[in-house]
């Protein structure tokens, strides 16, 4: 047992010390914009960029709609496949693990080629078209965590008994989804959001090569012409991702004392 | 001295005692169950045996030698533990082979024991097969055939039924105690259903938070129980109080109405006394061969298949008797005032 | 539940039709027209030029190293991640500690892109935290020692902030799922810890472990934000060329972006296969 605990403690140490310098490294640098003192300079004139604003509300609002979609396609999706179509469940599976294969990158580039302006469907033609786009594909890099998100919190509830309790009461489709099935996930659906609004918000690859305002871009440019700023943009995202994993972490504790044992 | 043999062992988990001067002596070949309820330390007890869990002090001797020292993988014993414990990415022949394996035997030797040990459990067939593709019941057979192949010195076995469902349960408990004759290893078997214990061993250790009650074979704990405790957890007890008239001829009321034990009790005369009756001894009707009466009404009547089981009330106390369930004779209804029949001898007495 | 009425049934299918539709136009149609399209000559046609022209010099130089570092940030984020998840779930340390680590290990494994880049600069970059504090405390100049950020291993290094608790986080429920009994069966059997682990522990861990090998790869190796950001252009690793191609930024054969994508997707292809099979090798055991 001692000897196990030792290299235990060691590796734990190693591990402390990777992830640790990085931030602290970061914080340090966010405050040196002053030369000779710390200051919140870097973080004020960060704050103050109107391009920061803009870019940051669009990437904001791009996430929000991204759960949207992620939510209206998959979750009806995951609850059919379980409720009555359980021999689509590996082809389902396969398709939102895809997106763990094909690299983002070439999507987009499939995504450029296939709706460009000569196309059938000129979606880059229009910034409205473009941000449409982008929407999809976030939703698509997100699937494979929203899918699995939502499937697991289908199979905590017993699917067919609700609907046909629900049915049986004489309730729709739609009323069954909205007022039965969705409140049932909305933990599941939560962790998952909070995910996608982690990925989505400071993703670069697709708004930059689909030429969009987000904040991902303007990070990249921010860093290309600046010394200090992006550090302490990168204190303010990494604080923005441990919030998104902190409220996962709540929604799903609350959920352990709001739900009854079974 | 016996083959294995535990003394003053003594076990705190923090400042919870678990066990509490536990002392054995078992022999070579016998058959030992440990027999107690829930969190009693019936596992804790076995573990330390094990060598999973070390005794907080007293010293466990496995054929004359202190193994509180040992590791488990030094202590040359088998076990069987309660459910899912095959080692699910090896076949049931390599799970079988596995110690012999670690231990480095020839590959011959191995396969020959193998199928040796396949047919005792009697599944000569499944030795390809993975653990996923067996029955529950199955699956503890191979793992007692895994915990034999290594030719233990001793078989411990925790509650390995007890995931099992009835029917299985019981023709598996013939099999093991069969196999265990046969091979003439001493065992050491975990459970916490009575019936279990009382038709598989050679002698029962009764527990209870962490002591045992009593060490006794099964026919000395169901009719002797030593303690109020192994009385009530071993088999159905009609528990009911009394009060002394004459303690020199052991004569007593229940719910005014006089029994005469004819032995003396200890205890004055208007003191108030437990006794204890197993619902078996009782019967319906009055009966020559017996000595004791006594007189009520019939409650309720249990249907349990071969047996009914009918309680009676007296004024006040309920007893519950048992009695064959016959095709040619009419259960009793309820309300029907009836007597109740029993030999003096089977009263148990308790004080208090 | 009772069978579905027959006609009820037939339609069932109508239900995934939002889903399809969504995954053939943003997924599966754009990566089939990429796939196609390096097939496809300049007037219609099969012809095998585009994928010919990958085999050049420059081309398979950036093959060469992204494959290099994806492998090696991705077995070492294996490596390193089981060390870590192996410490807080049989390890024996306080059970406090895992909570944090695994939250921490969910932040950190989403905490890729471009603010990692800024969070590595800013720590071993020529003016970062560790540099200077290394160079003036010891005298150390890790740059004039050869470290260089913007290499293989920088780049390998600054990947494992993301691959190690991404490792961390999908190990430690297959940990947690040794059974007490598994080990104790083993140790009563005879075997020693290391003959445990390695005839019982290990195979029945094997297929987590290539699987999230083969993420792991697939995660590094498509990656275009860290490097790009940490290295501009100057780092030709596939990601970063075929960014440049789209970007127009370099004027060459414009089916080479073709050609590039869909060597990207054969790379990652091959290493979910190789899982694939692997997995199904490993898995006999399971249903
Ligand atoms: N690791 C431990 N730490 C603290 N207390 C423990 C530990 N293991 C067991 N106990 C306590 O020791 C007591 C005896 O446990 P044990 O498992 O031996 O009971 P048991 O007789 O086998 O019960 P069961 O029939 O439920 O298996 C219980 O009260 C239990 O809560
Ligand atoms: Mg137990």
């Amino acid at each position: 047992m001692k000897p196990s605990r030792i290299w235990a403690w060691l590796a734990l140490a190693v591990g402390a010390l990777y992830f640790a310098l990085p931030l602290i490294g970061t914080i340090e640098f966010s405050l040196r914009m002053r030369r000779g003192v710390y200051s919140f300079d870097a973080y004020r004139a960060v704050l103050s960029d109107p391009q920061f604003r803009a870019t940051f509300s669009f990437s904001v609002f791009m996430a929000l709609m991204t759960i949207v979609l992620g939510v209206l396609v998959i979750a009806p999706t995951a609850y059919w496949v379980r409720l009555k179509l359980p021999r689509w469940r590996p082809i389902v599976e396969f398709i939102t693990l895809l997106p763990l294969v094909v690299p983002p990158i070439v999507l987009v580039f499939g995504y450029i080629r296939l709706y460009n302006t000569s196309s059938w469907l000129p979606l880059t033609g229009t910034a409205g078209g473009t941000n449409l786009l982008l929407l999809a594909g976030y939703t698509v890099l997100a699937l494979p965590y929203m899918y699995r998100a939502v499937d697991t919190g289908l199979r905590t509830i017993d699917v067919a008994t609700l609907t046909e309790a629900a049915q049986s009461l004489g309730a729709g489709w739609i009323t069954i989804m909205a007022r039965i099935i969705l409140p049932n996930i909305m933990v599941a659906i939560l962790s998952g959001a909070f995910l996608t609004f982690a990925i989505v918000i400071g993703e670069f690859v697709l708004a930059a090569l689909l030429n969009r305002p987000a904040f991902g871009p303007y990070l990249q440019v921010l860093g290309a012409n600046r010394a200090y700023e992006p550090a302490a943009l990168a204190v303010i995202t990494f604080a923005i991702t441990w919030a998104c994993m902190g409220l996962i972490q709540l929604v799903t504790r609350l959920q352990k004392h709001t739900q009854v044992p079974r | 001295m016996a083959f294995l043999d535990i003394t003053r062992l003594e076990k705190f988990y923090g400042t919870t005692h678990v066990v509490k001067d536990f002392n054995l002596a078992v022999e070579k070949g016998e058959f030992i169950s440990f027999l107690g309820p829930s969190g009693c330390g019936k596992t804790t007890t076995l573990r330390m045996v094990a060598g999973f869990e070390t005794p907080s002090s007293g010293s466990i001797r496995i054929d004359g030698r202190d193994v509180v020292n040992l590791r488990p993988n030094q202590r040359n014993i088998g076990m069987v533990f309660q459910a899912y414990a095959l080692f699910p990415n090896l076949t049931v022949a390599q799970n079988i082979g596995f110690g012999l394996k670690v231990a480095g035997r020839p590959r011959a030797e191995i396969d020959e024991r193998v199928r040796e040990m396949l047919g005792i459990i009697h599944l000569p067939e499944l030795g390809g097969r993975f653990p996923f593709q067996l029955s529950g019941g199955q699956q503890q057979r191979v793992a007692l055939a895994r915990a034999l192949a290594i030719r233990p010195k001793l078989l411990l076995l925790d509650e390995p039924l007890s995931a099992l469902d009835a029917k299985i349960r019981v023709s598996l408990r013939q099999e093991i105690r069969a196999i265990q004759k046969k091979l003439g290893i001493t065992t050491i078997y975990v459970t916490h259903d009575q019936e279990e214990a009382l038709s598989m061993s050679d002698r029962i250790v009764v527990m209870n938070a962490g002591v045992a009650e009593q060490v006794g074979d099964p026919f000395t704990i169901y009719n002797r129980p030593a303690t109020r405790f192994v009385a009530g957890f071993v088999g159905t007890l009609n528990a009911l109080d009394a009060i002394v008239t004459d303690p020199a001829t052991g004569s007593i009321t229940l719910d005014g109405q006089p029994i005469r034990l004819n032995r003396p009790i200890d205890a004055a005369a208007g003191a108030s006394i437990g006794l204890a009756l197993r619902p078996e001894t009782l019967a319906l009707g009055p009966r020559p061969e017996t000595d004791g009466s006594l007189r009520g009404t019939v409650r309720d009547v249990q249907f349990l298949g071969s047996v009914l089981r009918v309680r009676v009330a007296l004024d006040g106390q309920v007893v519950a008797l048992d009695s064959f369930n016959t095709a040619a004779l009419r259960p009793p209804a309820v309300g029907d005032a009836v007597e109740v029949s029993f030999a003096t001898a089977d009263v148990l007495v308790s004080d208090g | 539940m009772a069978a579905p009425a027959p006609t009820a049934r037939s339609w069932a299918w109508l239900g995934m039709l939002p889903f399809t539709l969504f995954a053939l136009m943003f997924l599966l149609v754009p990566t089939m027209f990429i796939v196609v399209g390096a097939f496809r000559a300049e007037g219609g046609g099969f012809t095998l030029d585009h994928v010919m022209n990958l085999f050049t010099p420059s081309i398979l130089a950036a093959f060469s190293i992204s494959i290099r570092i994806s492998l090696a940030s991705a077995f070492l984020g294996c490596v390193i991640g089981f060390a870590v998840a192996c410490s807080i779930t049989v390890g024996g340390l306080p059970g406090w500690i895992r909570g944090p680590l695994l939250t921490f290990s969910g932040v950190a494994s989403n905490f890729a892109g471009v603010p990692l880049a800024f969070a590595f600069l800013a720590t071993l970059g020529r003016l970062g935290l560790v540099t200077v504090f290394l160079r003036e405390w010891f005298g150390i100049n890790i740059y004039a020692l050869g470290f260089n950020l913007l290499s293989f291993w920088g780049l390998t290094l600054t990947y494992l902030f993301f691959q190690i608790p991404l490792m961390i986080l999908i190990v430690t429920p297959a940990l947690d799922g040794l059974r007490r009994e598994w080990r104790e069966a083993a140790e009563v059997l005879g075997a020693s810890r290391a003959q445990y682990w390695w005839m019982v522990a290990f195979p029945i861990l094997w297929p987590t472990l290539l699987g999230t090998l083969a993420l792991l790869f697939a995660n590094a190796f498509g990656a275009v934000a860290t490097a790009y950001a940490l290295t501009g252009s100057s780092l030709s690793i596939v990601p970063i060329v075929l960014f440049a191609q789209i970007r127009g930024d370099v004027l060459q054969d414009p089916h080479i972006g073709y050609a590039l994508a869909f060597g990207m997707i054969v790379v990652t292809g091959i290493g979910n296969a190789f899982y694939i099979w692997m997995r199904s090798r490993a898995e006999r055991w399971i249903k």
